[in-house]
């Protein structure tokens, strides 16, 4: 009998471990290609004691540097950004990250206020395949998904990926394990200069008003940060495309005045913060390079240490070894090619 | 719902437990439910033509059974009052009766299959009226000839009506077969289909891995194929010559594994179930003429047309009749050749206009049949040749006849997939006369959506059903798996599944393929 039933077990056992070994193969790595897909991922990786948590696409990822940001206040951050994160997306980020840390304060770029529906399964996948499996990652999937999606290929990618047997590389098995670093504490480097040369000119929008889905996403994430004890500023980076419209800054602004929370615009502070759009973009203002991204890391942390009185960290023994190395490969690769 | 989508691996998952849960008297009973939801699921305006369909046949062999009943009841009790002339006579009134019964039920069976697939052809070919839109219900052809061939069963005393009529409702109805056949008699599966099944891993791991099979052909082979095929056939400006010998093949391979894949699949949910459908292909490709092709491949149909339409049209009265009158006044060849020209042209006629309602599908088996006719016209002239060369015994020889056949079968088939009957031959000479087979067999075939890995694939996988098919002339490759131990078994199907799950064909960004046969 006893044999009969580890039969059947190792019978069912042994597709399912080959299945997940091969799914391990088959799921795309983007360690070296749209390295966005793997940031989310990373995140799991870190040592869970930041005292900022930053959630947003790539006006966050692209823009601020964690690295300065403790170099020069002690602040320990962490990005959690991913290409056209949603707001809802940031919300359920903010959910998952709270099973692991309890930043005390939490930034969300208001960007993604602006857009209602996801645009693609492509966005969707680098936001919600690097989550590790939770009720908040179902949850996020379900108000993600397109029409031609499924939940049955996020929960099993096997589904999704399986095609990609014929264009699988070294990478592939190299990271069949192991997550690829590809950021320093979230931030993605950009180097290079594009600088700004013209400023498309801004359609008027039949409609401003934030949508109704994205108001309510906006309102859990204060709750949940209220609940927590956590402090939430709203940021809008210093982009100067796409055009965030007088409209949207309104209702930001209204919102954070009316729950007392701090919203920090950063295109109207961008000659404060120094930010010089002939030198600190790499995609003609769009983003900010690394020089722009340290720019406003050093802004953003002096309001933070200003506005909420954030502890440096710098001669914290448990927090210098984790950064020197955070530090280090910031540099490794500022200085490389 | 499709084979290949995750609500049908989960409804028969549903449905099997379910069976083997509930007290065995009334297994029939959920497995009627679980037809009922399968329709359903299609949609509801579906299950009017069927429902119509059941009732029809139900009463109509009821009727026929008991009016066989009463004149032999009758006879029997007034045999000593009656004439042998009366009782000639009362047989003759009462067989009169049920032709009518059979006639009309038949009549507004195949009114409806008419209706609803050959409406828009009509349309088409004879007027300039716009087309209709009708609703094909799910597996028409399929239930219509299964429901009809039980009613001339029972008109033919060969099968006693059922007088339930929700048993009768499961035969029509079965869902694993109401797609895509086979088309079973009711003789061979009321047994099974019926009687209490006890749960059997037996029939579970046989069944699994019928459906494994089933599903590597479909998924991985035939839909790669399809891929292929949509590209050659969309714009036959630019897919001529060697792009049309190409689109042959996928096609032969797309279809072959297509269909023996959904029957596979067929047979062995039907197995799990405990029930036993019949076979529909043997090894079909492995034929050394069109006739035994036609004995192969789609047996379940053949058989139908040959026992309900071939034999009864060919030995009918006015048909001997017909052929006394030709051998009188047009000699005797003509007149003893006209019964079998004339049944087997009109069957073929017939098998072609129900795979398709277009005149593609109608040369498609006119040419069949031709051929056939043509192929038994020339048999004495090769005997002759045999006879003096002695090489019909030749291994080769028969090596040859197998590859013309496949030949035949394949050009044949250009009509399947082509807009009309001109394009269909434009594309064949064109494979004679395009002259572009180095640019398409260098540059043009990676062009057609499939890569190179892709014909790997293709290839990997015509050669494993070569091999099964090969393997399979002593007995099925099941039974001589099962002789070899448990693990090597395991390792084979679980093999075929870890391929299915990575060179199969589904998720996002590939369209849900419908099987070739279900549109029939």
């Amino acid at each position: 009998m006893k044999k009969k039933i580890c039969t059947g077990v190792a019978v069912i056992i042994i597709p399912i471990v080959c299945l997940y070994l091969l799914q391990c193969l088959l799921v795309p790595k983007y360690a070296s290609d749209i390295k966005e897909g793997a940031m989310i991922k990373e995140y799991y990786n870190s040592e869970k004691n930041h005292d900022v948590l930053i959630l947003g696409d790539c006006e966050v990822y692209e823009n601020i540097s964690p690295v300065t940001m403790w170099e020069n206040y002690g602040i320990s951050g962490y990005i959690r950004g991913s290409a056209e994160q949603l707001i809802w997306q940031s919300y359920y980020l903010l959910e998952d990250t709270l099973k692991y840390e309890k930043p005390q304060v939490v930034i969300v770029n208001v960007l993604a206020m602006t857009e209602s529906e996801a645009k693609s399964e492509a966005y969707n996948r680098m936001t919600l395949d690097g989550m590790r499996f939770s009720k908040y990652k179902i949850a996020s999937i379900r108000e993600s998904m397109t029409e031609d999606e499924n939940m049955a290929s996020y929960i099993f990618p096997l589904l999704r990926y399986h095609s990609r047997w014929s264009k699988l590389s070294s990478e592939d098995f190299r990271y069949m394990w192991k997550t690829p670093s590809v950021t320093t504490n979230g931030y993605l480097m950009q180097k290079g200069v594009r600088p700004v040369t013209t400023i498309p000119k801004a359609a008027p929008l039949a409609n401003y008003t934030f949508s109704d889905k994205n108001m309510e996403y906006l309102d859990k994430i204060y709750s949940l940060c209220k609940d927590n004890g956590i402090n939430l500023v709203l940021m809008k980076a210093p982009s100067v495309y796409p055009h965030w419209y007088d409209e949207w800054d309104k209702q930001v602004s209204d919102y954070a005045n009316e729950h007392g929370i701090l919203y920090l615009n950063t295109i109207n502070e961008a000659g404060n913060i120094g930010i010089d759009y002939t030198t600190d973009t790499f995609d003609y203002g769009q983003h900010l390079n690394v020089e722009g991204a340290e720019k406003l890391s050093l802004y953003l942390g002096e309001q933070l240490v200003k506005n909420f009185g954030l502890t440096d960290h710098r001669q914290d023994e448990s927090y210098k070894n984790v950064w020197q190395s955070i530090v280090d490969k910031y540099y490794e690769e500022k200085q490389g090619d | 719902m499709l084979f290949t989508s995750y609500q049908f691996v989960i409804f028969v998952l549903a449905a099997l437990i379910l069976y083997y849960v509930v007290p065995k008297r009334i297994q029939w009973i959920v497995l009627l439910c679980m037809n009922l939801l399968f329709y359903l699921y299609a949609g509801l305006s579906g299950i009017i033509f069927i429902a119509a369909t059941i009732v029809t046949t139900y009463a109509g062999a009821r009727l026929i059974f008991r009016e066989k009943e009463r004149s032999a009841r009758y006879i029997e009790e007034h045999k000593g009052d009656i004439s042998k002339d009366e009782k000639k006579q009362l047989r003759a009134v009462s067989v009169r009766k049920q032709k009518i019964f059979l006639a009309i039920v038949l009549l507004i069976n195949f009114g409806i299959l008419a209706v609803l697939k050959y409406t828009n052809m009509f349309i088409v070919t004879f007027t300039t009226f716009n087309t209709v839109d009708f609703i094909l219900p799910m597996g028409i052809s399929f239930y219509t000839f299964q429901s009809t061939g039980y009613m001339i069963d029972v008109y033919r005393g060969v099968a006693d009506a059922e007088k339930n009529p929700f048993r009768y409702a499961l035969f029509v109805s079965f869902f694993p077969q109401l797609v895509q056949g086979p088309i079973s008699r009711w003789n061979d599966l009321k047994k099974s289909l019926f009687e209490s099944h006890v749960f059997s891993w037996v029939n579970i791991q046989y069944g699994f891995e019928r459906i494994l099979w089933g599903y590597f052909k479909k998924m991985v082979i035939a839909d790669r194929a399809a891929i292929g095929l949509a590209t050659i056939q969309s714009d036959v400006s630019v897919y001529y010559g060697a792009y049309a010998l190409v689109g042959m093949l996928l096609y032969a391979i797309d279809l072959y594994a297509d269909f023996t894949g959904g029957i596979d699949i067929t047979i062995g949910v039907a197995q799990m179930f405990g029930i036993t459908l019949p076979e529909n292909f043997r090894r079909p490709f492995f034929s050394k003429s069109i006739a035994e092709y036609w004995r192969r491949w789609h047996i379940t149909l053949c058989a139908w047309f040959k026992d309900y339409l071939f034999y009864p049209l060919s030995m009918s009265k006015w048909m001997n009749k017909v052929s006394r009158w030709l051998k009188k006044h047009a000699g005797k060849p003509v007149g003893s050749r006209f019964p079998v020209y004339f049944s087997s042209l009109t069957v073929w006629f017939v098998t072609g206009i129900w795979h398709g309602a277009s005149w593609n599908f109608v040369v498609w088996g006119l040419l069949n049949s031709i051929i056939m006719l043509v192929s038994q016209e020339l048999k004495p002239l090769y005997e002759k040749a045999d006879n003096r060369l002695g090489y019909r015994n030749l291994k080769y020889y028969k090596v040859f006849e197998i590859i013309r056949t496949t030949v035949i079968v394949c050009c044949l088939q250009m009509l399947d997939y082509y807009r009309n009957i001109a394009e269909a031959f434009r594309m064949f000479f064109s494979m004679f006369t395009g002259g572009n087979y180095a640019s398409v067999f260098t540059k043009g075939m990676w062009n057609i959506g499939l890569s190179a890995a892709d014909y790997i694939v293709l290839l990997a996988g015509v050669i494993i059903m070569f091999i099964v098919s090969l393997l399979e002339r002593r007995c099925p490759v099941r039974e001589q798996l099962a002789q070899k131990s448990y693990i090597i078994r395991y390792i084979v199907f679980l093999v075929i599944f870890l391929l299915i799950a990575v060179f199969g064909i589904y998720g996002i960004g590939y369209e849900s393929s419908q099987f070739i046969y279900n549109q029939f």
